[in-house]
């Protein structure tokens, strides 16, 4: 796209006034960096992860009666971590990470949400950081922390990927973006499209962004529908989506944050956990390969998903929605090589419910205090603003 | 409108998908394949086994996506846009589709014979077709579901047991709502009842005794004995058919669906009103949708999910049956499903059993219109190459509501496919 087009789009953009003076295009990009040079990635891993799986406690006296087929534990071929803690076999590829201290957990999270158990209500509430879905959300907290900061540009922050990013979104400037969905156009196309969009404001800020982001994405500006699209069926998206954020992340970008899926395992979980933690672990590694040097110390990864699943194994060798879960961390900027939290237990009277692992601290707390080393934000707006009613308790001092 | 509904499927016979029923051949096949390659291993015999087996495999996927062509052709043709919209929205409210083998491509048969034949009836036989097939029973894991102290349990010795992913997404997803007045006891109990839903690939949906757990389930407050049949299962799925909660939630998805994300209050308690005086009677429901004038204001109108998106635009340019059907698979995926994909909608690809999102700005989002941008400008040509010209196709495609800066465009445009994928892109033609 060539600079004149740019303008005349962006021109035709700020015309429209009020509706997108919000939008974050309106600013020509400056590629200005944020006021800290920390860099933080949240992954949302939907589908409720099996914390008890991933990170296994076979110290536990209960473990191995809860789990026949899914039993872990080293004599299973898992990872010791601390004589208690077993790491899945699936997360293998992390382990140097692991003895290097650049990868933690924080075991029995979760979020506030109790009881309904449902995949999207719980993902909604993790997003929005809030207590409950009532009175409606209207933004997610890593858009409220960006709020908080002044001189936070469009590229500041990316929501990566073709799904919908909730924990991203609010009034501070984001870019939303995909690997495979550079643009390539004409510019008299590019031209009468920002005419005929102008009826339609939304629609109109959402083609600016696009063509503003394939402007900074594109290899060659002669790339092929077809080739691009066979390419992108080739695997790996989880991949192209890492490589994707470490670009911009190397760059000006400080926050980026993207979905792995395929957590819900009801069924046959070893077979389903075992691809979803091997993405997630390749996730990590493409990250800090790609994250070079000084930028990889920098760097805070934490990983977060809607609740835990039962602990026991249900009729069909896989667990049902629980409540208490696990959250990963990993990164240069990570005091890592520990598992946080109070361990509940797993004795049927410890168990939430008596079906669930029982949360002891809310997930909240741990990304607040995260945040908080990261970006030097005050402990009450995190309180106050951020994650509203939280209450973040005692430093865990999960950052170097 | 209404009386297409009901109307014989002409459609259908005109561009095929084959039902479930038939599709269940092929699973038969691919077991008796797998049976042979088990009791064979190291012989030759398991080598032709397995190459069959493959061949299977792949002749699904081809068919597959000749399958999405056929559902875009009945789009492109039909005389009743509402009933394919209608079968797309059930479809979408029971997504399910096959984990593993050849019944991860049963997605088109299931709704074709387990949702599309029921969309003008009552929601109660919708619901009971769509929660008890067995690609919804494999999808939602209820086919090994078993009750704790069924006599399979008992004599099995092993750990079996119950699987609530059905329950669950039966009150949540399908019936009540989230907010419906359920909870974790009666999502128990549900799964318990639901103990025995299976199938086999040689017989199809089969109900099996000895998975149902003894004794009798309470579901809501209502009490179902045990039959050791399928009956208490039909009669739970009646009730949840009809109860306000149901009604309600449903007629919240149809608003949103047909109408806009912040569908009128009244709309919604009109549709909730003739849903509870009919019994939920869909004719009726969708009636009441069509009459009642906040379904014609034109502000907040929805914007086309890519399906229907792509739709859409081949009925403007009226593609021939022949260019569809005579694509290769790969053609298919290059022209339509991988660009849908970079839309943000992966054909029978759900990222979950509630389906694709209604939301516009799930679909307004800059990767997603990207998508649609180049699938604009590129597609037509494929699937049209003698394209019309662009100006009488802004008739073609927006009628009389053809706004002037459309019409401009398309005449200003440098070349016919950009002209074209123009108007193709204007929100008069996004919108609906």
């Amino acid at each position: 796209m060539t600079e004149l087009s740019r303008r005349f789009f962006l021109t035709r953009s700020a015309v429209l006034g009020c509706s997108l003076a919000a939008s974050p295009l309106l600013t020509p990009v400056t590629f200005a960096a944020a006021p800290w040079d920390t860099r933080l990635i949240v992954i949302i891993l939907r589908g409720a992860m099996d914390g008890l799986d991933a990170v296994q406690p076979y110290g536990d006296p209960n473990y191995a009666g809860l789990r026949s087929s899914l039993a872990g534990g080293p004599q299973n071929g898992a990872l010791d971590l601390d004589g208690f803690f077993s790491l899945h076999p699936a997360l293998g590829a992390l382990a140097p990470m692991w003895k290097a201290g650049e990868l933690g957990f924080a075991h029995a999270v979760s979020t506030p949400y109790r009881d309904k158990r449902s995949h999207f209500d719980g993902q909604d509430v993790l997003e929005a950081g809030t207590d409950t879905l009532q009175g409606g959300v209207r933004d997610g907290w890593l858009n409220r922390m960006l709020q908080e900061v002044p001189g936070v540009k469009a590229d500041t922050a990316y929501a990566i990927g073709a799904g919908e990013m909730p924990i991203l979104k609010g009034k501070a400037p984001v870019a939303n973006w995909a690997p495979e969905a550079t643009l390539s156009l004409s510019p008299q196309a590019e031209r009468l499209l920002g005419i005929i969009s102008e009826s339609d404001p939304a629609m109109h800020a959402a083609l600016a962004e696009a063509a503003l982001l394939s402007a900074m994405d594109t290899p060659s500006m002669s790339s092929n529908m077809t080739r691009d699209m066979q390419n992108n069926r080739m695997g790996g998206q989880h991949l192209k989506i890492a490589e994707f954020a470490a670009k911009r992340l190397r760059e000006d970008a400080r926050v980026a944050s993207f979905s792995l899926n395929g957590w819900d395992t009801h069924r046959f979980q070893e077979r389903g956990l075992k691809a979803a933690l091997g993405e997630l672990a390749d996730t990590l590694v493409y990250l800090k390969q790609e994250l070079t040097g000084p930028v990889w110390k920098k760097t805070a990864i934490v990983a977060m998903t809607e609740f835990g699943r039962t602990a026991r194994e249900n009729g069909t060798k896989g667990t049902d929605h629980g409540t208490g879960g696990l959250m990963v961390m990993a990164g240069g900027a990570i005091r890592g090589g520990k598992v946080y939290g109070d361990w509940p237990g797993l004795d049927t009277s410890d168990l939430y419910e008596g079906r669930d692992l029982l949360p002891t601290r809310d997930v909240r707390a741990h990304a607040a205090w995260i945040m908080q080393a990261m970006t030097g934000l005050d402990q009450s707006a995190l309180e106050r603003v951020i994650f509203p009613g939280l209450d973040m308790g005692s430093n865990p001092g999960i950052v170097l | 409108m209404l009386a297409g509904i009901i109307a014989p499927d002409t459609m259908a016979d005109r561009f095929p998908i084959e039902p479930f029923s038939k599709f269940r051949d092929r699973m038969v096949a691919s077991d008796k394949l797998r049976r042979t390659l088990r009791d064979n291993r190291g012989k030759p015999q398991a080598k032709v086994a397995q190459k069959r087996r493959n061949l299977l495999k792949k002749e699904a996927r081809i068919d597959m996506t000749r399958w999405l062509g056929m559902s875009m052709l009945r789009r492109t043709y039909t005389d009743t846009a509402f009933f394919e919209r209608l079968v797309y929205f059930w479809g979408d409210h029971f997504s399910a589709t096959g984990k593993a083998g050849v019944i991860k491509r049963a997605t088109s048969p299931y709704i074709e014979d387990g949702i599309r034949p029921y969309v003008g009836g009552r929601f109660s036989d919708l619901l009971i077709s769509a929660v008890t097939h067995p690609v919804m029973l494999q999808y939602l894991d209820q086919d090994r579901s078993i009750g704790p102290q069924s006599e399979r349990a008992l004599k099995s010795g092993k750990a079996a047991g119950l699987n609530e992913n059905l329950a669950r997404e039966v009150m949540e997803l399908h019936t009540l709502g989230v907010d419906g007045p359920y909870t974790q006891q009666d999502v128990r109990e549900l799964a318990e009842l639901f103990a025995g839903l299976s199938f086999q690939p040689n017989q199809g949906r089969k109900f099996r005794k000895d998975y149902v757990e003894p004794g009798a389930e309470t579901v809501l407050g209502v009490t179902y004995d045990d039959a050791y049949s399928i009956k208490p299962v039909h009669a739970v799925l009646e009730d949840l058919a009809v109860h306000p909660a149901t009604a309600r939630h449903l007629s919240w998805k149809l608003a949103v669906h047909f109408v806009s994300d912040r569908p009128d209050p009244a709309l919604i308690d009109h549709l909730t009103a003739r849903y509870v005086e009919t019994g939920g009677d869909l004719m009726q429901v969708y009636a009441a949708l069509l009459e009642h004038p906040a379904a014609w204001t034109p502000e907040g109108a929805n914007i086309k999910p890519p399906v229907e998106f792509v739709g859409s635009a081949m009925r403007a340019l009226a593609v021939e049956p022949i260019v569809v059907t005579g694509m290769t698979e790969k053609g298919v995926r290059n022209v339509i499903l991988t660009p849908m994909a970079v839309m943000g909608q992966t054909w029978q690809k759900f990222s979950g059993p509630d389906g694709w999102p209604e939301e516009d700005s799930a679909w307004l989002t800059p990767q997603g219109l990207s998508g649609r941008v180049r699938w604009a400008m590129e597609g037509p040509q494929l699937l049209r190459p003698d394209l019309p010209d662009p100006r009488a196709f802004v008739d073609t495609a927006l009628g009389s509501f053809a706004p002037e800066d459309v019409k401009f465009a398309a005449s200003a445009a440098e070349s016919k496919s950009e002209a074209i994928g123009l108007v193709l892109m204007s929100p008069a033609f996004q919108r609906r």
